[in-house]
């Protein structure tokens, strides 16, 4: 018996240095510091995580009235917008939101209207960057005690990020130079190049999607706080669009490898007992 | 092949001695596969196995990326995206191959510092020990050249800080500096030759690591109470040893299951957790990041590289930075000549392991203090971690070796194995799986085997 809970203590410990080994890491996810990140509740956080497609169809309309004036999405197709697991647009809305857009096309090199097939466009006329990847290419969560495990229940922290620059305008504007910069709290250096680009009630909540699909939805009242947040909804699934595919499979893999660890353990005991001349 | 006595494969059938007289292939692998290995081998006698799996993964997981992606400056972001977003499953390759350069590393460090514990360099395995030290310098090379080549902008800046440490050397840095990189900054003579490079080093390692195996295989393993496999006679041995397989095997399997299930809870649940968040940013080269930092497996070493903030004579910092990053793997390769000491494991060494666990909070410290922006006491706190490192293989593992009391080592492997398992028997196996293997067995003891004929 002593023996059975040292191996486990020794098991446990390699796995424990395995872990510490990983946690130690987390000061190299320190990235560009500003103010304090508010820790919003996302419905894509935590393993069991999934995107709600009404947050992100409401997201989307931010982005498409909003955003896009001045930041491109390159990296994303017009389909993705009506796959499983994301907006989950009818075709008909996908072909015409993708119509919306004047793109170059590939052969012919001239512009013509957007296709599902299509990405987005790239808009780089202002210098704003691409929002493709924005919600993973921003700080992330670092705690508890700079290791960011807590990533694990809390999500990476890219969307709570951009949802509390969005709130985080302070009218400390400045004229630096030429430039007019406004007065942000979570901008690195206090001062971002952007005008406060919500103020609530920017857009009108559209309903996509099937009646029976829809029959229970409202859509929430287009507040300053709410279309912060379906906004970094939006763009958190706009980089990282198979989140909730990954999370099922993964679900999936760690039970199966799970039960199949138990197995081993027994196999293992049982093939070791001669060995270590014990009843089996 | 191997130079510990064991059973030997019996070619059965005509068919079997047909094929053996002209290609011993199936007595290669069954020699290889029952190898006597010792019986006491604790938990950390695992890494091995993790580390040459996590190989396998990363080359074909590799592969397969390769078939998707696009080595130009231009591309090389986008097609990145493209196996995210667009290639079947790509986002599950991807994620494994970037979260398995972490986990072979955290493998690597374990089977590192279970060897400085257990005096697994000593001789007679100093070859194994300088052949796993080649395998660790190319699995560094391998994963910074791999860092570069998703393009983002912690790629493009981590190569340009790494590149230009060569120019710290005189005389010939610069020109190696422009040799290595392919012009006067990093571009795409960079991004193809590194391409290049991460897709043939992991080979490079394959082949050491077969090297790896087939010297510890003629010295037999060490184990984790430092005394050597007795290798009079077959009979002896097996007093001694379990054959690898069906014992190492499973425990092996059973322990590579958790180390697994560690690797499928970042892939699937926190697959960004060890990444950079501005690597998701495409490289360019008009924009700094306010801190570059390398990944976690390098920050010991380049805390170790921004320690030395002094010129030492006519050594300025720079390069006396290198010269400490590169000294410190150096030394290390110097193990077995610098430890003075008779007995091999920390186990029977009281003063070792004071030391040794202060060289292991001494890492873990300098991977913190390489993550931190170099103010405040960082350089301090790096500095004296950087010498005490040093001082761990140029002071304490000569000097222990003298002024060290060590306490009563067993004689052979059985004694040892004994005390932890009173009831075992001299032989508790029959040669294992092909010649046969214990299961169905409930008394507990086990005649001497008989080799089947």
């Amino acid at each position: 018996m002593a023996d059975k809970v040292t191996n486990m203590f020794r098991t446990t410990l390699a796995a424990a240095s395995a872990a510490l080994t990983l946690a130690l890491s987390g000061p190299a996810l320190a990235a560009g510091a500003g103010g304090e990140v508010t820790d919003v509740e996302f419905s894509f956080e935590g393993p069991f995580g999934a995107y709600d497609r009404f947050q992100l169809q409401r997201g989307f309309q931010i982005y498409q009235q909003v955003c896009s004036g001045c930041h491109g999405m390159k990296y994303v197709s017009f389909r993705s917008l009506g796959e499983p697991g994301g907006p989950e647009f009818p075709d008909e809305q996908v072909r015409a939101i993708a119509a919306e857009y004047e793109v170059v096309d590939p052969n012919t090199g001239e512009l013509r209207p957007g296709k599902p097939s299509d990405k987005f466009p790239a808009n780089d006329a202002l210098g704003a960057p691409d929002m493709s990847l924005l919600a993973k290419a921003r700080a992330g969560f670092h705690g508890p005690y700079g290791t960011g495990i807590s990533q694990l229940v809390n999500g990476i922290g890219g969307p709570e990020y951009i949802y509390s620059l969005l709130l985080g305008y302070n009218d400390k504007d400045e004229e630096v130079g030429s430039a007019y910069l406004y007065g942000n709290d979570i901008y690195p250096g206090g001062l971002i190049n952007m005008a406060p680009p919500l103020y609530g009630d920017d857009v009108e909540y559209l309903i996509y999607g099937s009646d029976a699909e829809t029959a229970d939805y409202i859509p929430p009242e287009p507040t300053l706080e709410q279309e912060a947040k379906d906004v970094a909804a939006f763009l958190m699934w706009a980089a990282e669009p198979k989140l909730v595919d990954r999370k099922e499979a993964g679900i999936r893999n760690f039970l199966m490898l799970a039960v199949l660890a138990v197995l081993l353990y027994y196999t293992n005991k049982q093939i070791w007992a001669s060995v270590k001349g014990k009843e089996t | 092949m191997s130079g510990i006595p064991q059973d030997h494969y019996e070619p059965g059938t005509k068919a079997e001695k047909w094929i053996d007289e002209r290609l011993p292939v199936v007595r290669l692998a069954f020699d290889f596969i029952a190898v006597p290995t010792p019986k006491n081998l604790n938990w950390m006698w695992i890494w091995g196995v993790m580390l040459t799996v996590f190989l396998m993964v990363q080359i074909v997981t590799g592969i397969v990326l390769v078939m998707h992606y696009v080595p130009h400056v231009d591309h090389a972001f986008g097609s990145v995206e493209h196996i995210m977003r667009d290639v079947n499953g790509g986002w599950l390759i991807r994620y494994i191959h970037m979260n398995g350069a972490s986990f072979f590393f955290v493998a690597v460090y374990a089977h590192i510092f279970r060897s400085l514990y257990y005096g697994s360099y000593k001789a007679p395995r100093e070859i194994t020990w300088i052949i796993g030290i080649l395998i660790y310098l190319l699995m560094m090379g391998t994963a910074f050249m791999g860092y570069v080549l998703p393009w983002g902008q912690m790629s493009f800046w981590g190569a340009t800080v790494i590149t230009g440490l060569f120019s710290a050397l005189p005389i010939i840095g610069e020109p190696l500096q422009t040799w290595l990189v392919g012009g006067p900054a990093i571009d795409q003579a960079t991004l193809n030759r590194f391409f290049s490079l991460h897709y043939l080093m992991p080979f490079m390692i394959l082949g050491l690591t077969v090297v790896h195996i087939w010297a510890f295989h003629t010295t037999g393993n060490n184990n984790p109470d430092g005394v050597s496999i007795r290798k009079d006679d077959v009979d002896t041995t097996k007093r001694d040893t379990v054959p690898f397989h069906p014992f190492y095997t499973i425990k092996d399997l059973y322990a590579l299951r958790l180390f697994v299930l560690f690797f499928v809870a970042i892939v699937f649940f926190m697959p960004n957790y060890l990444g950079h968040p501005d690597n998701y940013v495409e490289a360019d080269p008009l924009v700094t990041p306010s801190h570059i930092v390398p990944e976690w497996y390098f920050l010991p070493f380049y805390a170790m590289l921004r320690a030395i903030d002094f010129d030492i004579l006519f050594i300025d910092s720079k390069l006396g930075g290198v010269i400490a990053m590169f000294g410190s793997i150096v030394i290390m390769a110097l193990a077995p000549w610098l430890d003075t000491s008779r007995v091999r494991s920390a186990k029977y060494r009281p003063m070792l392991r004071v030391a040794f666990w202060i060289l292991v909070a001494d890492f873990f410290i300098l991977m913190w203090a390489g993550g931190m922006p170099a103010e405040g006491l960082i350089p301090t706190i790096s500095l004296i971690g950087t010498i005490y490192w040093f001082a761990y293989f140029m002071v304490i593992l000569p000097v222990l070796g003298i002024i060290e009391v060590p306490e009563k080592v067993p004689s052979t492997v059985e004694e040892a194995y004994k005390s932890d398992h009173p009831n075992a028997p001299a032989v508790g196996h029959n040669g294992g799986w092909i010649v046969g293997t214990n299961s169905g067995r409930t008394d507990g003891v086990m005649p001497n085997a008989t080799p089947a004929e």
